[in-house]
């Protein structure tokens, strides 16, 4: 039977009350035991054991960053956390928000705790107004009840936490843009080295963390670091997965599965109920629109980190978009590249410049006015982004280029034929 | 220089003051506490928020025009955004953004003569697995369809 931690939680507003959490969650539990019981260094410990891998998107392992932060420092250390969820396709931390805000409040508690914060920043992005009155109304109740501010279930540990709201731009769910619009600046990426570990947030050592993988951390107390491990059915990933499951698909939703638990196939046909109106399975883009596209016969692969990669693309954010046959996928694409090219920061030349040269490439080739040297030129500007930037747009950006062309191409040749000129 | 800003902003900008250690890092709330006084940003009131915070104003305004929620001119009493991302696209976002401008009378980017909406087109919303979605000022409107969408219109009007 599947195991989930967030689902059976889901749904109910009046779920977010304090009331709720302390009664059907054991709320604030684990926190009081690490605080009470538990040196920070072993709560990162146990957070190493449990296998907790970055849920924003990169898959790092959780322990593995907080354990990076030096133990002794001069300036003020602080843990932030990205609710900016802005990957195209994801809507998995605003289910967190809105249905179980004290358990993020929790994971963040233990996690500052682990890492000697003693100010945690919510980063939530500008449009989640909703979510954020939610956030903060928790955040009051916490205070009252003294699970923040000073002096902790009694310990000489005390907390802030403030909630922090964007302003609109996708970028700063990379950390370190994402650290500078905090700061009040632009929200442009910053040349690393220094990493936030060393210099982060107010030039103070820094860790950023998705919301769903701090929300994690009040279970790995509770249950233990090896126990949440085991939830995972391959070796490297422990827990349950948050999957955002949109597009062609009957039963579109947020849906909770153990890590590797089952396949792209079974996700869509057991968990979305197949494809819409019964529709032949056309492309899946597994993570998020930054991750290169599978074909319908890439699907049975299992849905888990290394298992993506393998096949040249990723899990990203866990949100999946399934794409039946009566989908354009040229003019798809041509979206994903506009977004990118609305997106991106202008810091970097490769980026800034030649995302607006795959965007007029492809426009040019949904209006049939394309040529095989564009499709090539297409391709050859998205390799020249790859690797050559600050942060990862540029790669984001050249992925779905790359993959749609390698595995479509004779969509993009029938507009090029002028088979295709309705556009 | 008189100032502007109502005292409702000035007591929020209180309350957060000691929660940040730069002062700057009030840019970004003091932006959004001015837009929900004016609607937008006038060019007088960025000043206002540069003095209060202690920096340029050119500083305000090259933060003020990186962020897209920010509004640099002014917008209709409801602004309608509408996600026309891969998610939203996929459920019939394009089709929902042509008839939004035909039924309003303007293009996307546009608003309506007696200043009562404005429409942009928006990106990812965060609404995947309720597409297609659209923002009303600050209020989701989700699993939309055009009679959903017209429904809303005709409420939003009264």
């Amino acid at each position: 039977m599947r195991q989930t931690l967030f689902a059976q939680h889901f749904g109910k507003p009046s779920n977010a009350s304090l009331a709720y959490y302390l009664t059907a969650m054991h709320g604030y539990a684990s926190a009081r035991k690490a605080l009470s019981e538990m040196t920070p260094d072993q709560v990162i410990e146990e957070v190493k054991k449990s296998n907790l891998r970055g849920r924003g998107g990169a898959g790092f392992p959780t322990g593995m960053k907080w354990g990076f932060i030096p133990k002794q420092s001069e300036k003020q250390k602080y843990l932030v956390c990205n609710a900016d969820e802005s990957e195209p396709g994801t809507c998995k931390d605003r289910q967190i928000l809105t249905y179980t805000p004290h358990l993020l409040i929790e994971g963040l508690l233990i996690g500052s705790y682990a890492i000697g914060c003693k100010h945690a920043y919510v980063y939530i992005r500008g449009e989640y107004t909703h979510e954020a009155k939610v956030f903060q109304k928790a955040v009051d109740e916490a205070y009252e009840k003294g699970f923040l501010g000073k002096n902790i279930f009694g310990s000489p540990y005390s907390l802030d936490i403030t909630l922090h709201r964007g302003a609109g731009a996708y970028i700063c769910g990379e950390e370190t843009a994402l650290l500078n619009s905090l700061e009040g600046k632009r929200g442009e990426p910053r040349v690393k080295p220094p990493f936030p570990a060393q210099s982060g947030a107010f030039g103070g050592p820094t860790a950023v963390n998705n919301v769903e993988s701090i929300a994690n951390v009040p279970f790995i107390i509770s249950m233990g670091g090896e126990p949440f491990a085991k939830l995972g059915k391959l070796d490297k990933s422990g827990g349950t997965r948050l999957i955002s499951l949109s597009g062609h698909v009957k039963k579109p939703g947020v849906y909770e599965i153990q890590a590797g638990e089952l396949t792209l196939r079974q996700i869509i046909d057991d968990l979305g109920g197949g494809i819409l109106n019964d529709r032949k399975l056309k492309a899946v883009i597994p993570g998020g629109s930054s991750a290169p596209v599978l074909t319908a016969e890439e699907v049975d692969v299992v849905y888990d980190i290394e298992p993506l990669m393998k096949i040249g693309t990723m899990m990203g954010s866990a949100a999946i978009m399934v794409v039946s046959e009566d989908a354009d996928l040229v003019k798809l694409l041509l979206r994903i590249t506009k977004f990118y090219a609305h997106e991106s920061c202008g810091q970097c030349t490769p980026c800034r410049e030649g995302c607006q040269w795959m965007e007029s490439l492809l426009h040019k080739i949904v209006h049939g006015h394309g040529s095989t040297d564009d499709l090539n030129l297409l391709v050859d500007v998205a390799q020249n982004i790859g690797g050559k930037t600050l942060c990862a747009l540029g790669d984001a950006a050249a992925g779905p280029v790359i993959s749609f062309v390698k595995k479509f191409r004779p969509e993009f040749e029938e507009y090029i034929k002028g088979a295709k000129h309705h556009a | 220089m008189a100032k502007i800003l109502p005292e409702v902003f000035y007591n929020e900008m209180k309350k957060l003051e000691p929660r940040y250690p730069q002062r700057k890092a009030l840019i970004l709330p003091a932006l959004h506490e001015a837009q929900k006084v004016y609607g937008w940003l006038p060019s007088d009131v960025m000043d206002e928020v540069a003095e209060f915070i202690g920096v340029h104003p050119a500083q305000i305004r090259e933060v003020a025009s990186f962020y897209t929620m920010y509004n640099l001119k002014p917008v209709g009493k409801v602004h309608l955004k509408i996600c026309t991302n891969v998610a939203c696209c996929l459920r019939g976002a394009d089709e929902l953004m042509d008839y939004a401008e035909k039924k309003l009378g303007i293009k996307k980017g546009e608003t309506t003569p007696d200043g009562l909406f404005t429409l942009s087109e928006e990106e990812c919303l965060g609404a995947c697995t309720t597409a297609p979605a659209m923002m009303a000022n600050d209020e989701y409107v989700e699993n939309l369809d055009l009679q959903k969408f017209n429904d809303f219109l005709e409420r939003a009007k009264k």
